[in-house]
C-alpha cells in the first residue's frame, strides 16, 4: 500500500514536474514487457552473448513465469575476471531478488532503486508472476514520454530565456552564475561546466560557442579539483556581447606562471595522471578556446583565472548577440 | 555505419547503450588516454577509444558531444560511471582488445575520419 503523499506549502514549491509525474504514472505503464530471460542452466558465455546481441546489461533468471534470480553485467564482469565464463548462470546470479509490483506508482520504484542501489528490478503482478523488467532508463523514458506533453511549455521557457536580454531594459544587463567546486571531488568533475554549457545553449548560444566555453571551464574546474588546497569558485557572467568566466581559489598559488603555461608542463601526481589528467595541456586548451585569458597567482592570495569570450555582433540594436 | 552493427562486428561488450545510439551515422573516431588531448582534438568525433575507465570520461564525452566510448584492454568501469553514462545518454562498450587493435578494426570498417 502506498501512503498518499502530504506536502507542506514550502515542500510543494520544490516539487518538480518530473516528481509529480512519478506519482501519477504506474510501473505497468513504463516497464519493459518484452522479456529476455535466462535459464539457470545456461552458461555465463551464453548469457554474455544474449546481453551482447540484445544490447542489455542485465536479465532475470526464470522458469516459465517463476522468478528465481537475476544476472547483471557486474556478475558477468566477475565471471570474465575469474576466467570462468563456462560456468552456469545459477552459480553467479543473485537469488535474493528485490522486486516491485506492476500496480505500484513509479515513485515506489524510484525509492526502491535508491534504497538498494540496483540497476534493474523484476516486476511481478499481484499473483507473483514475472510480467516485466524495470530499469531507471525505462522510468526516464516513461517520464520523458509524459513530459512530451509539457514540451510546448518548455519551448516557451526556452524562447523567453533566449530573449531575456531583449525583455529587460537597463544600461548594461548581465546574468551571473556561480558554482562551488570541492578539492579532490573527481566524482563531480565536469558538473559545473556541463551546467554552464547547458545554460548557454538555453540562452540561445550556438553549439560551437557553448562547447568552447564548456571546454575552457571544464579545464579550469578540473584545475580547482586537482591543484588547489580547498577547491574554489567558478563565476560566469553572461552579457549580450561577451561571456566572462572566472575561477578563483585560496592557494597554494602557482610559483612560475610562465612554466605553467608551457604545453606539456604538469605538476600532477602519479595518481591523478592514472585518471587521465595531468597532460599539461589544460591551460593551453583554455587559451585556444577563448578570446582573452588572464592568469594571476600568488602564494598569499591564491590563483585567479579570467577567461573571456567575445560574441559576434548582430544587426538588431539591443538584441542578445549570444546567438 | 550504425553503432550496433559496429558493436556486433567488433564483439564489444555493451555496458550501457543509449536507445538513440543508432540515430548517429558513425564515420569518425579518436583514440587517446590523455583527457586534455581528447578535449583538444576529439570534438565532433563519434567514438572515443580509451583505456581510462573512471567516471571523468563521461564528463569529457558529454562536454564534446561524443556519443560512444569504447573502453579497451578489458578495463571495466565501476557502477557509478555506468550510471552516470546512462544518465547522460552516452553509450559505453568494453573490449578485451587493446587501443591499437580496436583502432585498426574500426579503420577496416571504413571509419577513417
Amino acid at each position: 500500500m502506498t501512503e498518499s503523499p502530504v506536502f507542506t506549502d514550502a515542500e510543494a514549491a520544490k516539487i518538480t514536474r518530473v516528481e509529480e509525474l512519478a506519482y501519477e504514472l504506474v510501473i505497468d505503464q513504463v516497464m519493459t514487457k518484452q522479456l529476455i530471460t535466462l535459464d539457470p542452466k545456461e552458461t555465463m558465455h551464453a548469457a554474455l552473448e544474449k546481453f551482447r546481441v540484445n544490447h542489455i546489461s542485465g536479465a532475470p533468471v526464470a522458469k516459465d513465469r517463476d522468478l528465481i534470480g537475476i544476472l547483471s553485467i557486474e556478475d558477468l564482469i566477475k565471471a570474465l575476471r575469474d576466467g570462468r565464463v563456462d560456468r552456469r548462470v545459477d552459480e553467479y546470479m543473485t537469488t535474493s531478488v528485490i522486486t516491485v509490483r506492476n500496480t505500484d506508482q513509479v515513485v515506489e520504484a524510484l525509492k526502491t532503486f535508491r534504497q538498494y542501489q540496483v540497476g534493474r528490478l523484476p516486476v511481478l503482478d499481484p499473483s507473483g508472476n514475472l510480467v516485466g523488467m524495470l530499469t531507471k532508463g525505462d522510468i526516464s523514458d516513461g517520464l520523458l514520454a509524459a513530459l512530451q506533453q509539457d514540451y510546448e511549455a518548455e519551448e516557451v521557457i526556452r524562447y523567453r530565456a533566449s530573449h531575456l536580454f531583449e525583455d529587460i531594459n537597463s544600461d548594461r544587463t548581465s546574468l551571473i552564475l556561480r558554482y562551488n567546486v570541492k578539492k579532490d571531488d573527481f566524482l563531480h568533475g565536469g558538473k559545473a561546466s556541463n551546467h554552464i554549457k547547458k545554460a548557454l545553449l538555453r540562452l540561445g548560444a550556438t553549439p560551437q560557442i557553448a562547447r568552447q566555453c564548456g571546454i575552457a571551464v571544464y579545464e579550469a574546474e578540473m584545475n580547482l579539483i586537482i591543484h588547489t588546497l580547498h577547491g574554489g569558485e567558478i563565476m560566469v557572467e553572461i552579457e549580450p556581447h561577451k561571456i566572462t568566466m572566472e575561477t578563483s581559489d585560496d592557494g597554494p598559488g602557482i610559483p612560475d606562471i610562465g612554466q605553467a603555461m608551457q604545453p606539456g608542463f604538469s605538476t600532477a601526481t602519479e595518481e591523478v595522471r592514472s585518471k587521465g589528467f595531468g597532460a599539461g595541456m589544460g591551460l593551453t586548451n583554455i587559451r585556444s578556446c577563448v578570446n582573452e585569458m588572464k592568469l594571476v597567482s600568488s602564494e598569499e592570495s591564491g590563483t585567479n583565472l579570467l577567461m573571456v569570450m567575445h560574441l559576434p555582433h548582430q544587426g538588431h540594436e539591443g538584441k542578445a548577440n549570444i546567438t | 555505419m550504425k553503432m550496433t552493427e559496429i558493436a556486433d562486428k567488433l564483439k564489444l561488450i555493451p555496458l550501457t547503450v543509449n536507445e538513440d545510439v543508432d540515430t548517429h551515422d558513425i564515420q569518425s573516431a579518436y583514440q587517446s588516454d590523455l583527457l586534455s588531448c581528447v578535449i583538444c582534438a576529439a570534438g565532433d568525433k563519434s567514438i572515443w577509444v580509451t583505456l581510462i575507465n573512471n567516471i571523468n570520461i563521461v564528463a569529457v564525452a558529454k562536454l564534446l558531444d561524443i556519443p560512444v566510448i569504447i573502453i579497451t584492454e578489458g578495463a571495466l568501469p565501476d557502477e557509478a560511471t555506468i550510471d552516470r553514462a546512462r544518465l547522460e545518454g552516452i553509450s559505453v562498450y568494453s573490449s578485451p582488445k587493446g587501443n591499437y587493435q580496436i583502432a585498426g578494426e574500426l579503420w577496416e570498417l571504413g571509419i577513417t575520419e
